[in-house]
């Protein structure tokens, strides 16, 4: 088992007005094969947290700590944190004109695991896992994101997840912008890597439709970069009935 | 000095304010953003010129600095164009078409010394792998096909026109669709300025391939026109592989007609200055041109592409994207696109962008956009301009896979350059510049 822990994380980012602070003191310990489900109103920090554990250079962590298995994620550069076993299914995939999928996909998973895939399995375990997202075959041949819709750079970013096999994923806002048939698609995806690696999940989400779908086993609530309330799955039918009003009610009277 | 390190310049847009120019850029707000936003029943001479890496960048120059101010008043509706050289005055460097190029390593391409001199050396030979159906003639200037595309509208050009003894003419008769490329070899083996004259003729409804390739070195004026006629498609691809002391100057201009398809591809590397002035006309409604261009330069070359798209008929569309990539000392490229949309050309969309990328210190990249609004009734018009280090955005995505940060850089690069070779659609010859790029990165450190 593989866990990763987050201890009372502060994180800012730079402002034409100087430092402001997102994360306010985040703890949250996640193991492998758990499903963590981080909601949380918009601009409450849920993005933050994700972009801050994959290392994006803009987010400054001022304390607190990221550690997997103990070694210090903080520490290591973007490459190295994926390299661990960390994956980010980001909001919006970056499009890289002139890169191929075939060959985006074989670097990436070559640096992953240190040594290139035989070349026969690669190809037909990406012909299937593009088969089971109904990603359509001629992708493989496109410019990485070039062009996609919203839907099918999210289907591009969990057929990531399913190839290169992360010990965590952090999925943030995976379903935005999907309808019902490509939402469900896509979380049978996350469903299936959790099933044959034992993953453990961040599930980073405005809505609890996506919840219909992938099971969490913790509902943590984000308000102001902080998490302010822990539960089970019936935390999630509580705000899908309430709505983040109680929260927000809190935020302003404290 | 500003450290320009790791930060996107420039990016200069009249379309989408919401959608990056540039994938991956624009969220960040570390570009120096001048937006230009064109009214489209406005005169809008966007000039834009992108810092060296040296060189600091002042968002306001490039609106109206002391040179982009020049710009102002001037359409290149008004710009010149004739046969006789004494229409173009002696080059002084002032000249708004010639402030960028060095005229002391243009080697006498521009007749310095007065309208009575010609450009007398050997020019470079000239091989046409023909194909069936296609006709290669050797010609004198006298023939009455030669200008009917092409009228010159600098002095160079007007002085390779008046000097050329012979012109090659390649002609792809109506209706016939050439399979394979029509691979012409221009190889140069002399130092002294010369002048060159091809025409390229595309029947009504035939297409076809053309691969220039331009090789050894020269001193060389070059007028090139293409006549693609009704319901034609022509793809032109203009590779300049000079060697080290080449002088290449290249007028190429295309008259595009009724529902034709005009693509051109022009790829520099070779060459100590190379200057390119390709030119899409448009005679008829409803055709389409496209204009592409890769440029990568090394220390000491200068390498220069001023194109002009012509919408003087309605219904036509055009779209422009050139990349130039640059390394070493006193590497420069210039890139200057002018869109004219002139009153009658009704229906137009048009879109012009170019991107340059440093990879080192001491390059400088300038970038001029420069489009001509003459009539409300359009589709879309639109121009960009971006000039930095990498975008790090992609290379976060890369890494964020556990690509390592070299590898990301050139994997970014590789992209960057492929995305125009892409373009050629000739697979030998997109498998041969790729390549040839692979070899130009390496001496890159990254």
């Amino acid at each position: 088992m593989s866990t990763l822990e987050i201890k009372d994380l502060h994180v800012s980012i730079e402002t034409e007005n100087g430092p402001k602070e997102i994360l306010k003191g985040v703890s949250l310990t996640v193991n492998t094969g758990e499903t963590h489900a981080i909601m949380g109103p918009n601009g409450s920090g849920k993005s933050t947290l994700a972009a801050t554990i994959a290392g994006h250079p803009r987010y400054e962590v001022t304390s607190g700590s990221i550690t997997l298995d103990g070694e210090d994620v903080l520490e290591m550069d973007v490459d190295e944190r994926a390299r661990a076993g960390l994956f980010l299914a980001m909001q919006y995939p970056v499009e890289i004109p002139g890169v191929t999928m075939t060959n985006f996909l074989r670097t990436a998973k070559t640096a992953i695991d240190g040594e290139a895939p035989s070349l026969r399995h690669w190809s037909k375990d990406v012909k299937s896992a593009m088969e089971a997202l109904k990603i359509n075959p001629e992708f493989a041949n496109r410019n990485v994101n070039e062009g996609f819709s919203g839907g099918e750079k999210k289907r591009v970013e969990i057929l990531q997840l399913e190839l290169f096999k992360p010990k965590f994923a952090v999925l943030d806002e995976t379903d935005s912008g999907l309808d019902v048939d490509a939402l469900r698609v896509v979380s049978e995806g996350v469903n299936r890597a959790q099933e044959q690696n034992q993953m453990g999940t961040l599930l980073i989400t405005h809505y609890t439709r996506i919840l219909r779908y992938i099971k969490p086993d913790y509902v943590h609530v984000f308000v102001d970069g902080q998490v302010a309330e822990s539960g089970g799955p019936e935390l999630a039918d509580r705000l899908e009935n309430e709505g983040y009003v109680r929260f927000e009610t809190a935020t302003a009277g404290a | 000095m500003t450290d320009t390190q790791n930060i996107t310049l420039d990016e200069l847009s009249t379309e989408g304010a919401g959608t990056p120019v540039i994938p991956g850029m624009g969220e960040e707000g570390e570009q120096l953003a001048t937006e230009l936003t064109a009214g489209t029943d406005a005169t809008v001479p966007g000039s834009a010129e992108t810092g060296a890496v040296e060189s600091h960048v002042d968002p306001s120059a490039k609106v109206s600095g002391a040179d982009g101010r020049a710009a102002f008043g001037t359409s290149r509706a008004d710009r010149i164009s004739s046969r006789e050289l004494t229409d173009f005055p002696v080059l002084t460097g002032r000249e708004e078409d010639w402030r960028f190029t060095p005229l002391q390593r243009l080697a006498g391409l521009h007749l310095p010394d007065g309208d009575q001199s010609r450009l007398t050396g050997t020019a470079p030979s000239v091989q046409v792998q023909a194909q069936d159906g296609i006709t290669v003639e050797t010609v004198g200037r006298e023939d009455a096909r030669l200008g009917s595309v092409l009228t010159p509208d600098d002095r160079v050009s007007a002085a390779a026109w008046n000097s050329f003894e012979q012109a090659t003419v390649v002609t792809v008769p109506a209706e016939l669709e050439v399979g394979e490329p029509i691979r012409i070899t221009v190889e140069g083996t002399a130092a002294e300025a010369s002048a060159q004259h091809l025409l390229v003729v595309v029947g009504p409804h035939a297409r076809a391939d053309v691969v220039i390739t331009h090789r050894g070195s020269a001193v060389v004026a070059q007028n090139v026109e293409f006549d693609v006629q009704d319901g034609a498609g022509l793809t032109v691809t203009s590779i300049q592989a000079w060697e080290d002391s080449a002088v290449h100057a290249s007028a190429q201009q295309a008259a595009v007609a009724k529902d034709a398809t005009f693509k051109h591809v022009a790829i520099s590397y070779g060459g100590s200055l190379v200057r390119l002035t390709p030119t899409a006309r448009f005679t008829g409604p409803g055709a389409e041109s496209e204009l592409y261009g890769l440029y990568f330069a090394d220390a000491g070359q200068h390498l220069e592409q001023r194109l002009f798209v012509d919408h003087a008929v309605p219904n036509c569309t055009s779209n422009v994207l050139y990349k130039g990539a640059l390394q070493g000392q006193d590497a420069h490229t210039v890139w200057v696109g002018d869109v004219l949309i002139r009153k009658e050309a009704e229906g137009t969309d048009t879109y012009e962008k170019n991107q340059n990328l440093l990879l080192s210190d001491g390059a400088r990249a300038d970038s001029v956009p420069n489009l001509e609004i003459e009539t409300g009734v359009i589709e879309g018009a639109g121009h960009a301009s971006a000039t930095g280090r990498f975008d790090e955005e992609q290379l976060y995505y890369l890494m964020a896979r556990g690509i390592p940060e070299s590898e990301a850089r050139k994997l970014v690069v590789r992209g960057f350059l492929n995305e125009i070779i892409q373009k050629i659609g000739i697979e030998d010859v997109e498998q041969e510049l790729t390549e040839i790029m692979e070899t130009e990165l390496e001496v890159t450190q990254l």
